[in-house]
């Protein structure tokens, strides 16, 4: 016998899982604008899910690094609205009050001085407000809600007994006040513009207002002296213990009538709201992957077909069915890798630009990306999946004889 | 004389309403041998081609090749039959398209799982044992048709098989390709690969030192022996 294997056991048909690989890939080199197009769906999908999910992760880096910089612990006390009755007016000592509790590391009172409105002089409607108001202010209240002057000075012991005013943000641009040293009409007054302040996140209604003293609001604008708000500033160790004991002590008699909240909560909320905008935007990500998975499916439905003569010569050539699967899943899943991955540097890019746009800090969550990347393996796997079982039922001898 | 290749009572009928293809085909090649099997259109020698290369199973009957009963095999086991004992050429040459001829030679080996470097290594050996040591990295595209079809049988006789099968192998080609295709499988023959040629050509037939006739399915006449009709 010339032929030593006659009598050998089977050999079985076997393939390397490098060739495999570059078989997947070979087929789509063979039809490179067909590859882009159906991996550019799938691309758009994971682009769309990667930029939602960075440019919420973004703008919450954001939020976490203002928060940090605010800080948490700021408290602010008002009288709350009674069931029946008037309401109750926070008592003129408010601030002292809340002050002595143990762990309170700062307090300011501001009072809304009533009836008296700014202007931007003596010619405007008094009931054109613009709606702003006119707030008296302890002298530690910037210090207390973390404020910043854009411009000018704070109010200090000599200001406040002036009539000297700091604006707000908002209060100064609808004043059309840019630059201290102008006059603006608080009541019958002409006052003078010392200050303007940065937006204050943590206490948004002093953005529309035009603070004053104290003293000056009691003695040239009749404020009574008692507080419409107080802002507390609490050891971060203390806040649980005290924030219960702030009521009690500002109204001893009354402690239901003083309503405790704390600001830095809002912006946790706005954040929350975010959430569900972002969960309905990753929704029509995956929509967009899924129209994505059914364009792969499809384009490799088509290769499957314009291949059968390949396929029989395949098997001709000793591939098994489970060659022949594996050969077309191989390729849906290259195809939709290479889709997934230009989605997930798109969807960065696009983070990116929107980030530095809006001076975020720029975050692409790592598990975002790569989950991404998962997504489109399963979808390509799943989108392969039945055009590649077509592609292994295919019979040999009537694939090479088409 | 030991069988390389035999059929015994091989029946194939396909589809609804049942069309006998192969009505009962006995047929022994013996290792070495040169067979030319022939016949009219639908004389049944293509369904012949697709059995005897195990791209198609009989209804009914026995196949052995090259000792090994194929009746019992599973799809995998047939598969790799055809992937250490069976070399194909076709008429269509069925080279890929884009692919270098060294590239397609090695394709040839591909379902052997050897690895890349000695897979391109013996195609070299191929392609220098059909005369196209010229022609390595050329495309498909850049070569004549009697260079396609040289390319397929290196292809098909890279992993050195037993037996080599062509169907129509000069279909394709003008008679001057053909020729020289023709007489590259005397030689493949001669190094001792047994060789069965599918074809309706009468006169390549006649260059080949054994007729088979199909005639509606069945054996009717066989230059070796005497067949009863």
């Amino acid at each position: 016998m010339t032929r030593p294997q006659r009598a050998a056991p089977f050999i079985p048909s076997r393939i390397r899982a490098g060739d495999l690989l570059r078989l997947g890939s070979a087929g789509l080199v063979a039809k490179p604008a067909r590859a882009v197009l159906s991996a550019l769906g799938v691309a758009i999908g994971v682009a769309a899910m990667v930029a939602v999910l960075g440019i919420s992760a973004s703008s919450q880096a954001r939020l976490d690094a203002q928060l940090d910089a605010l800080g948490t612990n700021l408290f602010s006390a008002t009288s709350a609205p009674p069931v029946t009755g008037p309401p109750v007016p926070l008592p003129p000592n408010a601030s002292e009050r809340a002050g002595r509790l143990p762990g309170i590391e700062q307090s300011a009172a501001v009072g809304t001085v009533a009836a008296v409105g700014v202007y931007r002089n003596a010619l405007v409607d008094p009931g054109r407000t613009g709606g702003l108001t006119v707030t008296a202010a302890d002298l530690t209240l910037i210090d207390v809600v973390a404020g910043t002057m854009r411009t000018g000075h704070w109010l200090d012991q000599a200001t406040s007994r002036f009539p000297a005013t700091v604006l707000g943000t908002a209060a100064a641009q609808r004043l059309g006040v840019s630059a201290p040293g102008g006059l603006v009409r608080i009541g019958d007054q002409n006052v003078l513009v010392i200050g303007i302040l940065d937006p204050v996140p943590l206490a948004p209604e002093l953005d529309y207002a035009a603070l004053i003293g104290m003293p000056v609001a009691q003695t040239m604008y009749g404020f009574d002296g008692s507080p419409t708000r107080l802002y507390l500033r609490i050891e971060e160790t203390s806040i649980r213990a005290v924030r219960p004991l702030i009521a009690p002590a500002v109204q001893p008699g009354t402690p239901a009538a003083v309503a405790v909240t704390r600001p830095s909560d809002a912006l946790a909320a706005v954040d929350a709201v975010d959430e569900t905008l972002t969960g309905m935007l990753v929704g029509l990500g995956s929509i967009a992957l899924l129209v994505g998975a059914v364009g792969v499916a499809n384009t490799m439905i088509i290769s499957v077909i314009e291949r059968r003569r390949e396929i029989g010569l395949r098997r001709a050539l000793g591939a098994t069915r489970g060659h022949i699967r594996l050969q077309f899943l191989i390729e849906a899943l290259v195809l939709s890798a290479l889709g997934g991955a230009a989605g997930a540097v798109i969807g960065s890019l696009a983070t990116a630009g929107v980030a530095l746009a809006s001076g975020w800090p720029v975050v692409v969550p790592l598990v975002v990306v790569v989950v991404g990347v998962a997504s489109t393996l399963a979808v390509g796997a799943i989108a392969g999946l039945y055009p590649a079982i077509r592609a292994a039922r295919t019979p040999p001898n009537t694939a090479l004889s088409s | 004389m030991s069988a390389l290749l035999e059929l015994s009572d091989v029946v194939r009928v396909y589809g609804s309403p049942p069309v006998t293809a192969l009505a009962g085909v006995n047929l022994a090649v013996a290792t070495g041998e040169f067979v030319a099997v022939v016949g009219a259109s639908g004389s049944g020698k293509s369904t012949l081609l697709n059995i005897i290369g195990t791209l198609d199973r009989p209804t009914s009957g026995r196949l052995s090749i090259d000792g090994v009963d194929t009746i019992d095999l599973t799809d995998a086991e047939l598969s790799a039959l055809r992937a250490r004992r069976l070399g194909f050429v076709f008429q269509q040459f069925h080279l890929r398209e884009g692919t270098s001829a060294r590239d397609n030679v090695a394709e040839g080996l591909l379902y052997t799982g050897m690895p890349r470097r000695e897979r391109l290594a013996l195609a070299l050996t191929a392609l220098r044992r059909v005369g196209l040591e010229h022609r390595v990295t050329h495309l498909p595209h850049q070569l004549s048709g009697g260079e396609r079809q040289r390319v397929a049988i290196a292809r098909a006789v890279v992993g050195d098989p037993p037996l080599l099968l062509a169907d129509e192998p000069t279909g394709n080609l003008d008679s001057r390709s053909g020729n020289a295709v023709v007489e590259l499988l005397h030689e493949l023959n001669a190094a001792g690969t047994t060789i069965v040629v599918i074809t309706h050509d009468v006169q390549l037939a006649g260059q080949l030192p054994r007729q088979v006739r199909l005639s509606d399915g069945r054996v009717v006449s066989d230059s070796s022996r005497k067949v009863a009709s």
